[in-house]
Parts: structure tokens; C-alpha cells; sequence
């Protein structure tokens, strides 16, 4: 993208890029995950069960924002997926196995072919439509899981599940940090790939369905494919991220489906920075922070806090915390 | 036959649920089809109109308190919608998925302000004193107010409709639908009654909101069950038309009803498998998912 733009400018995009603020940007995800992962030498245990729940929602989110920032598909029905994942990681430990790689293949499975079912309907509308059909049919699934009770266990969910192992014959992860270890372990390489996609061929097809879909078309893609393989891809990880919150939470529920699931992972990219990646994972972090963690401190209106947030950030910062800078394409 | 007569009552709950809809997705549908704008606050606007009711329904309502809660619903409706057009406007140039996220910001909060207000109770209301009652009809008996919600719900239907295919109003609403900018280069400002139908829309949303309230009650998360049935009905019925706004309406009403009493175990799916074939089988979305 920046060899079309005027050369001044483009020396300019690559002293920054080569300048301090580069050398950052390249730091500053490898320091995020050694600090996160030395967190439980000095914080309490609930702190480090936050951290993981962010680590956890943070795969969701950063699907999301492939899906939604960098494809220009905006979902509103996130939580399908992720709650997919959810259930199909509980069904595997309560019922076969306590071995957390098992549970996390189960769940981006479940997540990946509930997007392969919603994203065939889905991709074919664009922008309001597409936010539209996605809540929808996420409601749906959310109805499903209410009602098939004998997989589910209906509106009481499944509880008790068993602490994760790594291996079958290892140890049981009780300690709150080994969870952490684990799931962060698993998010930062899914946000690994999720960067690789983006900045790959691929990703340059999805950003250009995102400008300009007609003129892609016209240059001979057809660009149902990628809409609906990058759908598939984000439900992948969503399911991901619902076996890895599930792994830490021990428990699951219709309200992993719900409504708040996706308006909070939507919320976490746009507060982010729509198609940056590492914003939404800051969004994703201030979210279940506010969300789960402050708002008994905050009389339980931590939703409130949240929605003025977002309203100030759609006004003040339409491009999110992670600015402008971010928004040459990778 | 002998279905129809054991399965009237129900049917007779569709319909007034249906229109109940109606009242909410022509609005949901209004603002879509003129602003472009899907307005996810429409649920938190219900919900402020149910909890209306809650406020004002007690002991024995007389008609007069009963249409002050109408007014007032109307108040509100009226300037939520003129607020939320206001706030709006300085994200036009940005499209129209910003103005859908300042609604859902504008939802959650205001969905968070009702449950601190009202607490999460679940609120049941009775209906106005004048309208309680369920006299004998031809051998059945049915809720005078539920009729009520049925008359209203048509003369509501018939007044939109008449509106927006038969005058000159009606005429630039839908001309701004198909085309907005060429409306403007002929010399039409439509910038205030862009404002007049998004307000013309909560309105609606608050007013069902207070009609709703008997059949319906009051509770958190009835937002999101409104609205996601409203954009259902959208969907069903189309965005352009009055006249598919109010068969989708009644066709998910008795979906939701009668498939609750004859299919309990399915009803959910009912609606959005409805939801899927009317998707599927639309003409202009047949066409938009060929050209896709």
C-alpha cells in the first residue's frame, strides 16, 4: 500500500517504522507476554485468574477484529462461536477427558463449523445486514443451547468441570498460574497467526473486499471465498478463546451465548482500533477488566462505565486507542 | 375445523403479539430504510415504555392515567429519538456502522440505568381497570385488553401505511430510501424529516413499550428479546414496505405464540428458521445473494 502513496511520505512511514517507535512496536508484544507470564510470581491468585480470562477473551476479540476490522465484516454474533467452543471444550472434560489440548481441539472445531453453518448464510450481506444476521442467528444458537438440556444441561450449564491437565498422565493444573501459563501460551500464538494472516496475500485480499469490493470483483476474485474462509477462520478462534475461558472458569452456561458476549467483544475492537490487532487485544484487556473484574467495585454498573466509554471512544477516537499510526496496512 | 376452535384463543394471542411487534419493527424498519442507520437502542426504548407501565399501572388505572402514560411514552419516545438523531449527525461522514455502535453504546447504557432504577425484578402489570376482564365472545373468552392491542395494533397499521404510500411525505420518505443524494440535488432538505421518522420510530418503541407492558411485563433483558425479534421481523418482512412489515409481523407473532403451544420444544427455532426462508426467498435478497 505505501509504494502507491508520494515518496516523501513513504520515507517518512519508514522512519518511523525504522525510529524508536518501530523498535516499540516490535518490543512491546514480546515484553506484554513476559510480563503476563511472570504475573503470578507477584500477584494474587484472583488477579492471575483475571489475567487469564483477558488472555482468553483476547482470542475472541482479535478473530473478531480480522473478521471486522480488517475484512469489513462487522458481526455482531460473536458469542456463537465462542460459546460453541465453550460447550464443546465442558462436554470433552466432563465427559472424556480432562486433557486441556483435547478440549482446545474440540472447541475451535465446534466454534469452526457453527461459522462454516452461519458465515455460508452470513457473508453474502454486507455491513448492516451482515450485523443483523449475525445477532440473529447467534440468538438462535443461544435458544439451542437453552433447550437442548440432555448436551447442555439447559439453563443451569455445565459446573464442576475438572481441572485441566496438560498431558493425560500430568498433574492436575490447580494452581491458578499453571491456568495462566497455559492459556496465555495458547492466545499469544493464536495472536501470532492472526498477525501472520493479516499480513499475508490474504490479507491484502480481505483488506481490498473491505475498500473497494466491486473493483475486487472486477479484478477477478471472487470474493465469497475469503469472506467466508476469514468467517471461518475468526470462528475458529472464537472457539478457541471459549475452551481457553472455560479452562479457567470451570464452568459454562447459556450466558457464554449471550447477546452481552458479542456486544462486549465488538465493544473490545472498536475501543481498540478497528484492523490493528494489538489494539483489540488492549480493548479485550480493558473490557473483561471493567466488565468482570470492576464492577463489583463499581455497585455492579460496570456495563454503564463501559457503554459511556465506548460512546466517548466512537465520538473522540474513531480509529480506537491504537490511533492512527497503526492504520497503514501491514 | 375442530383445530381452529381449540387452537383460536392462541391464534387470537398471535395476532395481538404480532401487532405488538409490528409496532416496534415498522419503526426498527423506518429508520433502516430511510437513515441506513439500524438503531439497536430500540430494545432499551421498549423497555423504557414496559417500565413506564410499571411506574404507572398500580391499583386500579383509570383511562385517564392510562392515555398520560401514552403521552408521556410519546414525550419520551419523541425526544430519545430527536436526541439520538442529534447525536448522530456528526458521525455521518463516517457510515453508518459508527451510528449503529453509537446505538448499541447508547442501549447498554441506558439498559444498565433502567436495572439501577428498577432493580432486576421481573415485573408483572396489570391491565387498565376499563380494559381488565375477559367477557364471553361467540363461546370463547378473551382479555378486553388484548383486543385493544389487536384495534390499536391495525388502525396503527392502517395510518402508517396510508402515510407512507399515499402522501406527498410518505412519496420523499421513499424516494430518500431508494436514492437520498438525488432527493437532495432536487432541491428537498431532508435533513429534518430524516429527524422526524427516526423520532416518529422511538416513539413507537415507547408506546409499545407501554401497550406491551400487560402482555409482556417488565424485566431486564426484554430489550434484547424485543429488539432481536423486531430485527426478525425486519428481516421476514423487508425494509421497504409497510405491507411486508405487518405480515412479517403477524407471521413471526403466530410463529412465536402458536409455536409455543404446539411445538414447545422447537418454538425458538421456529422463528429463525422463518427467519432463513424469508431470507432466502425474498426477491431483492434473492438478487443480492446472486450478486454476492
Amino acid at each position: 500500500m505505501t509504494a502507491t502513496i508520494s515518496p516523501a511520505r513513504t520515507s517518512a512511514h519508514a522512519a518511523v517504522r525504522g525510529g524508536w517507535a518501530g523498535r516499540l512496536r516490535r518490543v512491546l508484544p514480546v515484553a506484554t507476554v513476559l510480563a503476563v507470564a511472570v504475573a503470578p510470581f507477584g500477584v494474587t491468585p484472583p488477579v492471575s485468574s483475571a489475567l487469564t480470562r483477558m488472555c482468553a477473551f483476547a482470542v475472541l476479540v482479535v478473530g473478531l477484529d480480522l473478521l471486522t476490522g480488517v475484512a469489513g465484516l462487522p458481526s455482531l454474533g460473536q458469542a456463537a462461536p465462542f460459546g460453541a467452543g465453550a460447550y464443546a471444550a465442558a462436554i470433552v472434560a466432563t465427559r472424556l477427558s480432562p486433557v486441556a489440548p483435547l478440549q482446545l481441539v474440540a472447541g475451535a472445531a465446534a466454534g469452526g463449523l457453527l461459522a462454516a453453518v452461519i458465515g455460508w448464510l452470513a457473508v453474502r450481506l454486507r455491513g448492516i445486514n451482515f450485523l443483523m444476521i449475525t445477532l440473529a442467528l447467534a440468538e438462535l444458537v443461544h435458544a439451542l443451547a437453552n433447550q437442548w438440556s440432555s448436551l447442555t444441561g439447559g439453563s443451569n450449564g455445565l459446573v464442576g468441570l475438572p481441572f485441566i491437565r496438560i498431558a493425560p498422565a500430568g498433574p492436575p493444573l490447580v494452581a491458578t498460574g499453571y491456568v495462566l501459563w497455559y492459556v496465555l501460551a495458547v492466545s499469544a500464538a493464536c495472536v501470532a497467526v492472526v498477525v501472520v494472516v493479516s499480513r499475508s496475500a490474504f490479507g491484502r485480499t480481505l483488506r481490498g473486499i473491505r475498500d473497494n469490493e466491486g473493483r475486487m470483483r472486477a479484478l477477478g476474485y471472487a470474493t465469497f471465498w475469503p469472506k467466508y474462509l476469514v468467517f471461518c477462520i475468526a470462528g475458529v478462534l472464537a472457539g478457541v478463546g471459549g475452551s481457553l475461558w472455560v479452562a479457567q472458569a470451570q464452568f459454562v452456561s447459556p450466558g457464554s451465548l449471550n447477546f452481552e458476549v458479542s456486544a462486549l467483544a465488538l465493544m473490545a475492537v472498536v475501543i481498540g482500533g478497528r484492523g490493528t490487532l494489538y489494539g483489540p487485544v488492549l480493548g479485550a484487556a480493558l473490557v473483561v477488566l471493567v466488565r468482570y473484574e470492576l464492577s463489583p467495585y463499581l455497585a455492579g454498573r460496570g456495563m454503564l462505565l463501559l457503554g459511556g466509554v465506548f460512546i466517548l471512544v466512537v465520538y473522540l477516537l474513531p480509529k480506537g486507542l491504537a490511533g492512527g499510526r497503526a492504520r497503514r496496512s501491514a | 375445523m375442530q383445530w381452529l376452535t381449540d387452537n383460536f384463543i392462541t391464534i387470537l394471542d398471535g395476532v395481538a403479539f404480532g401487532l405488538l411487534l409490528f409496532t416496534i419493527a415498522i419503526g426498527l424498519s423506518l429508520i433502516l430504510g430511510v437513515l441506513d442507520v439500524l438503531n439497536l437502542a430500540h430494545g432499551a426504548l421498549y423497555l423504557a415504555g414496559a417500565y413506564l407501565a410499571v411506574q404507572f399501572f398500580t391499583g386500579r388505572v383509570s383511562i385517564w392515567v392510562f392515555l398520560l402514560a401514552l403521552v408521556m411514552a410519546s414525550v419520551l419516545g419523541a425526544g430519545a429519538g430527536a436526541g439520538l438523531a442529534f447525536m448522530m449527525r456528526p458521525l455521518a461522514g463516517r457510515g453508518h456502522l459508527d451510528q449503529a455502535l453509537l446505538s448499541l453504546g447508547v442501549a447498554l447504557v441506558l439498559a444498565d440505568l433502567i436495572s439501577a432504577v428498577f432493580g432486576n425484578d421481573v415485573h408483572t402489570v396489570s391491565p387498565p381497570g376499563f380494559l381488565s376482564g375477559s367477557p364471553q365472545l361467540a363461546g370463547f373468552t378473551y382479555p378486553v385488553y388484548r383486543l385493544a392491542v389487536i384495534l390499536v395494533g391495525l388502525v396503527l397499521a392502517l395510518v402508517v401505511y396510508l402515510v407512507v404510500e399515499r402522501t406527498r411525505l410518505g412519496a420523499l420518505a421513499r424516494a430518500t430510501v431508494i436514492d437520498a443524494p438525488m432527493v437532495r440535488a432536487m432541491g428537498v432538505d431532508t435533513r429534518p424529516f430524516v429527524a422526524g421518522i427516526f423520532a416518529f420510530g422511538t416513539v413507537l418503541a415507547c408506546v409499545g413499550g407501554v401497550l406491551g407492558a400487560p402482555i409482556l411485563g417488565a424485566y431486564p433483558g426484554l430489550d434484547q428479546y424485543v429488539l432481536i425479534l423486531g430485527l426478525v421481523v425486519v428481516v421476514v418482512g423487508g425494509v421497504d414496505t409497510v405491507r411486508g412489515t405487518l405480515v412479517g409481523a403477524l407471521v413471526i407473532g403466530q410463529v412465536e405464540v402458536l409455536g409455543v403451544s404446539l411445538l414447545p420444544r422447537y418454538a425458538s427455532f421456529l422463528v429463525f428458521a422463518t427467519m432463513v426462508v424469508g431470507l432466502l426467498l425474498r426477491p431483492g435478497n434473492r438478487m443480492r445473494v446472486a450478486a454476492s
